[in-house]
């Protein structure tokens, strides 16, 4: 997995509240075998004025010249500044992908869906929780200066703003940790095999209707 | 020991290593794989040259692209039409044989959506942690167990691993008291509770729906509740087990059966929160104040009683909850104020994970019955969950009904739910779905999307606009 320390980035907003996982990938895109290549179609029905399809080559769609990601200002953003719930909706790992396909690497909302914030870990993508008024702060303050950035530094826990005011954020330590050396959870988990055949032998006893039941 | 609730003992029966940090790892006790969020870990696997932990802890079954149509079914995989859908059921189909996995394959007559496979075929048990690559996995915390969804890096990781790093949540109670008023339904009970609490209210919470009404309500009531948790935003829903429970698990493919089923019972019936346990959070609702309810915006918590009007988005207070509904009103094509009996619909679907249950078909098809589709409806389809709920409903002459009254009657699958299938709404049309969630082009781009219970989808259909159906049945 990538690794996340600290980045400088330009900031684009979605400002709206419940952005669902629908909204941040639509579901035609799912039938994709691939975990790369969902940027293209990041807020689709939001981006462009036509119906996406799988597949297509969307250089040549209509864009909907109100939506940030297609203003001038916004390009190249790699922190997306949101409001509450992002990502509620269905488990779709898609959602991170899409995002990290377009080139965010962290957003920032007053609160999360509990799977989209999990399954961000799982991919580099950092989801940034700040309090509801600050939140509201840096949406002002992006929308008065173009070209907005903020320094997000996970080692130190803290958001920096242009003009050098700092806000600390909550991180869960053990995901800190695999996101800032981009450790595989899997690896991880497999290092305690031992502990997983011992609870599992144990299973088989108290507890045998769990094993060996489903068969062709 | 301290009194626990349903879900601590859930938590503590499955809890492998507790870690300093908070984080835990818990064992896994049965994976449902389907065909959209596996491919990607399947290929993880391969990559990293690993095998399932566990593969008898795995059961698959392709559902969300698979074609409603008997006449696209009839030639199994080959015969879907869209091909990018082709690849990913293929595709299914190539990872289960190659890691040997058991698959209800497209045609096989128990294939259907997954949260209603699980517990019909007795894969998914009371006291289990259930675990699918699918947010309305917490339908099966119907049955008295931990069951949550999870995205493809984690169902890799069960497969890899036959556990899940995670967190405690917290303790929710949902308390409905009393009892149902007739013609409210098991929906309508989710969607008051969802516009009570929103749909963060459950964020960070393994909610407990008890009291009356679930003790009372049928296992297919409690599994449309359940389903819906996420909804409220808890990744996890659960019910108490009872004698209802363990009647409808008894018997079932995979149930335990002679001695190994009587101590099974033994250890399920400790599965009910103790007397005086700690709950972080409790909400109570009286049965008799619910009324069929109508979702009339692009968020499940924008729900109103059948007899009630669009709310007014003016008197809402705050701002960003408010430009919310104005969004919505203006997507829906709706006007505040507006009595819901107004709204006209264009298409009716019934099925998806939280509504195609044999209940849910019987009580759709007893509005239908000696009645007709509304010439204004375009379309009214009714999905069975799963080939063995299509076979009871035929078996019942339930098809019959649906197809006399003008409904169409399809082959099982996820469907317009999410219409990532060829069943889909058109821009701008209006329709009465028993399904979970009316976000914006969910069920097809620029669709609007009003849920509601199957009776009221059906009553719908036939009236050509919402209707209560406490009157309608009279």
């Amino acid at each position: 997995m990538k690794s996340f320390t600290k980045i400088t980035g330009t900031v684009a907003p979605m400002d709206r509240a419940n952005v669902d996982t629908d909204m941040i990938i639509p579901k035609q895109f799912l039938k994709s075998i691939k975990r790369t290549g969902f940027g293209k179609n990041l807020f689709d029905e939001l981006r462009y004025l036509d119906e996406g399809k799988p597949d297509q080559d969307c250089t040549g769609r209509p864009l909907n010249p109100d939506f940030p990601l297609n203003q001038a200002r916004y390009q190249g953003a790699s922190v997306l500044l949101a409001r509450k719930n992002f990502g509620c909706g269905s488990s779709r790992e898609h959602a991170p992908w899409a995002l990290d396909d377009y080139g965010f690497r962290c957003v920032i909302a007053p609160s999360f869906a509990d799977i989209f914030y999990n399954n961000c870990f799982k991919n580099g993508l950092l989801p940034l929780v700040l309090e509801e008024a600050v939140v509201e702060q840096l949406f002002a303050e992006m929308y008065a200066s173009e070209g907005y950035q903020l320094t997000v530094d996970l080692q130190r826990q803290q958001v920096e703003t242009p003009s050098g005011q700092v806000f600390a954020f909550d991180i869960d330590e053990f995901r800190k940790h695999c996101l800032i050396n981009g450790l595989d959870d899997i690896g991880l988990t497999l290092e305690q095999a031992d502990a997983i055949r011992a609870y599992e032998s144990e299973r088989r006893q108290s507890a045998p209707w769990l094993f060996d039941a489903v068969k062709p | 020991m301290a009194a626990r609730t349903l879900y601590d003992k859930l938590w503590d029966a499955h809890l492998v290593q507790q870690r300093e940090d908070g984080s835990a790892l818990i064992y896994i006790d049965r994976h449902i794989v389907h065909e959209v969020t596996s491919p990607q870990a399947f290929e993880g696997l391969r990559l990293a040259g690993r095998k399932p932990w566990r593969v008898d802890s795995v059961l698959a079954t392709p559902d969300h692209n698979v074609p409603t149509t008997v006449k696209e079914r009839a030639s199994g995989v080959a015969g879907i039409e869209d091909p990018v859908s082709l690849i990913q059921v293929k595709t299914l189909d190539d990872n289960c044989d190659e890691f040997g996995i058991v698959e209800y394959k497209i045609n096989d007559r128990r294939q259907g959506i997954v949260h209603v496979v699980g517990p019909e075929s007795g894969a998914c048990l009371p006291g289990m942690t259930i675990v699918c690559g699918d947010s309305h996995t917490a339908t099966n915390g119907a049955l008295g167990a931990l069951a949550h969804g999870i995205g493809t890096s984690e169902v890799e990781h069960v497969l890899a691993t036959q556990c899940l790093v995670a967190k405690k949540m917290k303790n929710m109670l949902v308390e409905v008291t009393g009892r149902l008023g007739e013609g409210v339904t098991a929906k309508d009970v989710v969607l008051a509770i969802i516009g009570k609490i929103g749909t963060a209210g459950g964020t960070g919470y393994a909610i407990e729906f008890a009291g009356e009404v679930f003790r009372a309500m049928s296992m297919e009531g409690r599994m449309t509740v359940c389903n819906m948790a996420i909804e409220a935003g808890a990744r996890a829903g659960m019910v108490a087990v009872d004698d209802t429970t363990i009647d409808y698990v008894k018997g079932r493919l995979y149930a335990p059966q002679g001695e190994l089923w009587d101590r099974a019972v033994e250890a399920w019936r400790d599965l009910t929160s103790d007397e005086g346990a700690h709950f972080d959070t409790v909400v109570t609702l009286k049965g008799e104040d619910i009324l069929p309810q109508v979702s009339w915006g692009t968020s499940p918590e924008m729900v109103v009683g059948v007899n009630d009007c669009v709310p007014e988005p003016a008197l809402e207070v705050d701002a960003v909850k408010r430009e919310g509904m104005e969004r919505a009103l203006e997507y829906m094509g709706l006007k505040a104020g507006q009595p819901i009996g107004d709204i006209k619909l264009d298409r009716v679907f019934i099925g998806s994970c939280t509504n195609s249950r044999i209940e849910d078909i019987r009580a759709a098809a007893a509005v239908v019955k000696g009645r007709k589709k509304a010439e204004s409806v375009k379309q009214a389809m009714v999905v069975p969950g799963s080939g063995l709920v299509k076979a009871q409903a035929e078996a019942e002459g339930l098809d019959k009904i649906f197809i006399e009254a003008g409904f169409e009657w399809r082959e099982p699958g996820c469907s317009m739910c999410l219409a990532m299938n060829a069943d889909k709404l058109g821009a701008g049309e209006h329709c009465a779905s028993t399904s979970n969630r009316n976000f914006e082009g969910r069920q097809g781009y620029g669709g609007r999307t009003h849920l509601v219970s199957p009776a009221m989808a059906a009553a719908a259909g036939i009236a050509g606009h919402f209707v209560d159906v406490r009157e309608f049945v009279r």
